[in-house]
């Protein structure tokens, strides 16, 4: 019986809850032995010149081995790695003149054990010289206040046409425009950003919590001047990553900087605050949305403006405009569409990658800005919808910004995700409560998405090798931390093989023994390391056959697969057979493959929220999140079901209460769990997925990427929600979080206008 | 200072800085490292476990203030023979955990809410947990292996 697509434990459970996982932090591997511990001094303001850097006071400290500064190590700014960005927009592992967001690295001090180094981090005394503090937008484009003065200019990368088409808008009948703020937030995985480093035979070895030990690798060689057969990073357990552990940051190399300077072993686990404010933060755009039509419904135009907090070094974030572009065209088919779009550096925590990195924002700007569309003209959101989907194709279908989506069926996921909720009646209950005055409104709220999966690199490896022992070793280029990529690469090898699951072991993210990767990130992973995994596993299964051929004397024609002894035999003699072990232990049976898709995946769904707004208090609540998610064929509903609903919850944190916020001067106000409002457990309901599954036909597992979907749907639909709750009082907008604060606010407002 | 504590039912001494946490002697004293820490102010309930019976968050406890007393960490539950803790294996069974960074603690947390309260609710289960955070999750399969483990159906 086929295990493809049953809803199979996980392989990596029993440990994880026995014994507990192995992070950075848990690593006792004997060449730690006597590691160092590093603490970083970061700057406590946002702006500033360093005029000196008083080492003395903290080297006194006991256990104090070292106290080492950007000099010391002999670091010099460097151009951003993207060639994209702004090239004078140098910057160094540890700040050399200028610091330029709170958090920003200083110093490191190099203690005998943790709690020594943060006794002795506040003695490194550094003078400072204030410098304006940059944190609105618009006043960064501005370039008033330089952040690179050799630069001329705050904007990292820009894109789209130099001047908006004035015509656009011509023949629309009605025309909307919102300035919509898509907040910065935090990744907050619960493990925070970690690393050890040592030197093995010259080499150095880094220990990384990432979700891409190839790309680690890379950014490190390259930050610290080095030969790549000169460095081996291996990835230990990861406790979260979504999309903020991609690669190394700077702080990674720093590390290894030690490690080298002092030849000896050193470690970092950073704290949860300090995380807050150095590990990359997600999101942070400002968007103006658009839209022109009929009053019939029919969209004919939509504009999308963007402006990217780049925070202040450039990083991913500052490129993920370039995904918002490409995916602002969305689900419909508005016959013009214009995307113009602008990253600027801030004097904030640098922004990357969050779960969806730049779609989400698409998605986002596109859902709220039709349902002011849908006001406007006093039309039901789900109608204006379905008015301008595209229509179903199962052809590639090229977009405005020139996206080629591989199939779609987007008016029937919206009309699932209406019934499942039951949507007339959600209407009918809205309007007993608004009729009855009731305290307590509903508020439904819609999403129907796209969004572009595995998009690059397009390759995966997958090294497949059956043993003597019965057992069989995939070795793979993704870099599981929560998806269970061991049991769900052993489901495929099992399938093929008949190999038990309990004898497959898959390992990952040790770049001596995977040098090329891509990691996990952008929803790849299935589509193409799973693909890499199952191309491997069938030629190995080839190779067998005709090995098996030679050994039975036979037509490699005749010899099948039989999955019940693990092996192959004889068509129509099953005694004439033999195992996969038995081959093995002749001749190695191995075999080492690369999947290269035709192409990114373009999932997508429709997701309907109802929250409750108490109009006293201005709080809402989400009630249900229904969503329909279409990722193609599922390969383990239990997996997939756990990333849809960690998608949904981060989506919903986003709607409704998640925000990484600075004060005027740049100080952070939210860089502790206990400030910042990390979702919890009573923030959210059981959530209601709906299935749907239109296969792909670019990877023979029909596949395409889930783990974003959540939370690009969910973000929109519940925002939505909170507005459609109080529009009949008179309110257009409130930007997210939509915090009773601020929907208390928004009710006062439109009380006053009325 | 001198510490005696007996975690997971064995007794030892040990001489421990008078700062040291209760969460760092049990995992750089004792070796037992399944307990993770999450934050430093006592949100986000990854480092729970059991003194005398009770969930604590063991990076607000100081180590010396275990003194004499027990603890009992995720280590500790399964039986001598391997056989998973019934909220364990619903753990398990249900995907209720990801990443795994949150999963000791929060198990530990499940214990001590069934405990108090062998049949909770989905509302009481979610009160009861409301000091552990999950980023992987969204909470909802947590929610059901907690159901399962109390032998509910979770529907």
């Amino acid at each position: 019986m086929s295990i493809m697509g049953t809803r199979v434990v996980r392989v990596e459970d029993p440990r994880l809850l026995t014994t507990g996982a192995v992070y950075t932090e848990d690593l006792r591997d004997p060449r730690l032995t006597g590691a160092l511990h590093l603490t970083f001094v970061r700057a406590p303001m946002a702006h500033a010149r360093i005029l000196s850097i008083q080492t003395a006071d903290a080297l006194a400290f006991p256990g104090v081995v070292a106290v080492l500064t950007a000099a010391d190590l002999g670091m010099e700014p460097m151009p951003p790695a993207m060639p994209m960005f702004t090239q004078t927009m140098t910057t160094s592992l540890l700040a050399t003149d200028t610091v330029r967001f709170v958090g920003d690295a200083v110093a490191v001090v190099v203690t005998e054990t943790a709690y020594q180094g943060q006794d002795a981090a506040d003695h490194v005394h550094v003078e400072y010289d204030h410098l304006p503090a940059l944190i609105d937008l618009r006043e960064a484009a501005s370039d008033a206040v330089l952040l690179y003065p050799q630069a001329g200019t705050n904007t990292v990368f820009a894109m789209g046409p130099a001047e908006l088409d004035p015509e656009l808008f011509a023949g629309c009948e009605v025309v909307v425009t919102q300035e919509i703020v898509n907040q910065r937030v935090a990744a907050a995985p619960l493990e925070g950003r970690a690393a050890a480093a040592t030197i093995e035979d010259g080499r150095l070895i880094m220990w990384v919590s990432t979700q891409a030990a190839q790309d680690a690798k890379g950014a490190i060689c390259r930050w610290l001047g080095i030969e790549p057969e000169t460095l081996r990073v291996i990835t230990p357990d990861v406790g979260g990553g979504f999309g903020a552990k991609i690669g190394a940051d700077p702080d990674h190399a720093v590390v290894g900087a030690v490690a080298r300077h002092l030849g000896r072993p050193v470690r970092w686990t950073e704290t949860r605050s300090e995380n807050m404010v150095a590990m990359t933060h997600g999101r942070g755009q400002l968007n103006t949305v658009t839209i022109g039509g009929k009053r019939d419904g029919t969209v004919l135009a939509y504009r999308l403006e963007i402006l990217q907090d780049a925070g202040a070094q450039p990083r991913i974030g500052a490129v993920l405009p370039a995904l918002t572009t490409l995916m602002a065209p969305a689900v419909y088919a508005f016959p013009k569409v214009e995307v113009k779009a602008r990253s600027v550096v801030t004097t904030t925590t640098p922004t990357a990658a969050y779960r969806g990195a730049g779609r989400p924002e698409a998605t986002h700007a596109i859902e709220r800005g039709l349902d002011l569309f849908a006001a406007e003209i006093g039309m039901d959101p789900g109608e204006v919808r379905r008015t301008n989907l595209l229509p179903a194709f199962t052809e590639p279908h090229t977009t405005a910004t020139g996206a080629v989506y591989d199939t779609g069926d987007y008016a029937v996921a919206l009309d699932k995700a209406l019934a499942a909720s039951d949507y007339p009646a959600l209407r009918a209950e809205q309007e007993r409560r608004r009729a009855a005055g009731e305290e307590k409104l509903l508020g439904i709220g819609l999403s129907v998405y796209v969004e572009i999966t595995g998009q690059a690199p397009a390759s995966e490896i997958a090294d497949v090798e059956l043993r003597p022992d019965g057992s069989a070793r995939v070795l793979t280029g993704t870099s599981p931390h929560g998806q269970g990529h061991a049991t769900a690469w052993a489901m495929l090898v099992s399938e093929e093989t008949g190999v038990p699951m309990d004898r497959i072991t898959v390992e990952h993210g040790d770049t001596d023994l995977i040098p090329v990767g891509g990691g996990t990130f952008g929803s790849r992973s299935l589509q193409q390391g799973g693909a890499a995994v199952r191309q491997a596993t069938r030629e190995l299964v080839e190779l067998a056959r005709q090995r098996a051929a030679d050994l039975l004397e036979a037509n490699p024609d005749d010899i099948v697969v039989d999955t019940a002894r693990a092996g192959v035999h004889v068509a129509g003699s099953p005694d004439a057979g033999v195992s996969f072990a038995e081959l093995a232990a002749k001749e190695p049976l191995q075999v080492h493959t690369t999947f290269t898709s035709p192409g990114p995946t373009f999932p997508f769904g429709a997701h309907v929220a109802v929250v409750e707004v108490d109009v006293r208090t201005g709080k809402a609540r989400l009630e249900r999140l229904i969503a329909v998610d279409d990722a193609g064929t599922i390969l383990n509903p239990l997996l997939a079901e756990g990333q849809r609903h960690g998608g949904y919850a981060q989506g919903v944190a986003q709607a409704l209460i998640e925000e990484v916020r600075y004060d005027p001067e740049g100080n952070p106000e939210t860089s502790t769990l206990a400030t910042y409002p990390f979702l919890g457990i009573t923030d959210v309901p059981s959530f209601e997925p709906v299935d749907m599954a239109t296969p792909t036909p670019y990877n023979t597992l029909g596949a395409k990427g889930v783990g974003e979907a959540g939370t690009i749907g969910a973000t929109p639909a519940v925002h939505n929600a909170v507005i459609d709750a109080v529009a009949h009082l008179g309110v257009r907008h409130i930007d997210m979080p939509t915090t009773p604060m601020r929907v208390w606010s928004a009710l006062r407002a439109a009380e006053a206008a009325s | 200072m001198q510490v005696t504590t007996t975690v997971n039912g064995e007794a030892r001494t040990d001489e421990v800085e008078d700062r040291l946490l209760l969460v760092h002697y049990l995992r750089d004293v004792r070796g037992l490292r399944a307990t993770n820490v999450g934050c430093d102010t006592t949100s986000c309930g990854a480092c729970t476990v059991l003194l005398d019976g009770e969930s604590v968050k063991s990076c607000t406890v100081l180590a010396v203030q275990a003194d004499g007393r027990e603890v009992s960490t995720v280590e500790g539950l399964a039986a001598a023979d391997g056989t998973l803790h019934p909220v364990q294996a619903a753990f398990r069974q249900e995907h209720g955990l990801q990443c795994g960074f949150c999963t000791p603690g929060m198990v530990m947390a499940c214990v001590s809410l069934l405990k108090d309260n062998p049949r909770p609710t989905e509302h009481e289960v979610r009160d009861g947990l409301e000091g552990n955070f999950c980023r992987c999750t969204g909470y909802h399969n947590i929610v059901r292996a907690v159901l399962v483990a109390s032998g509910q159906d979770p529907k």
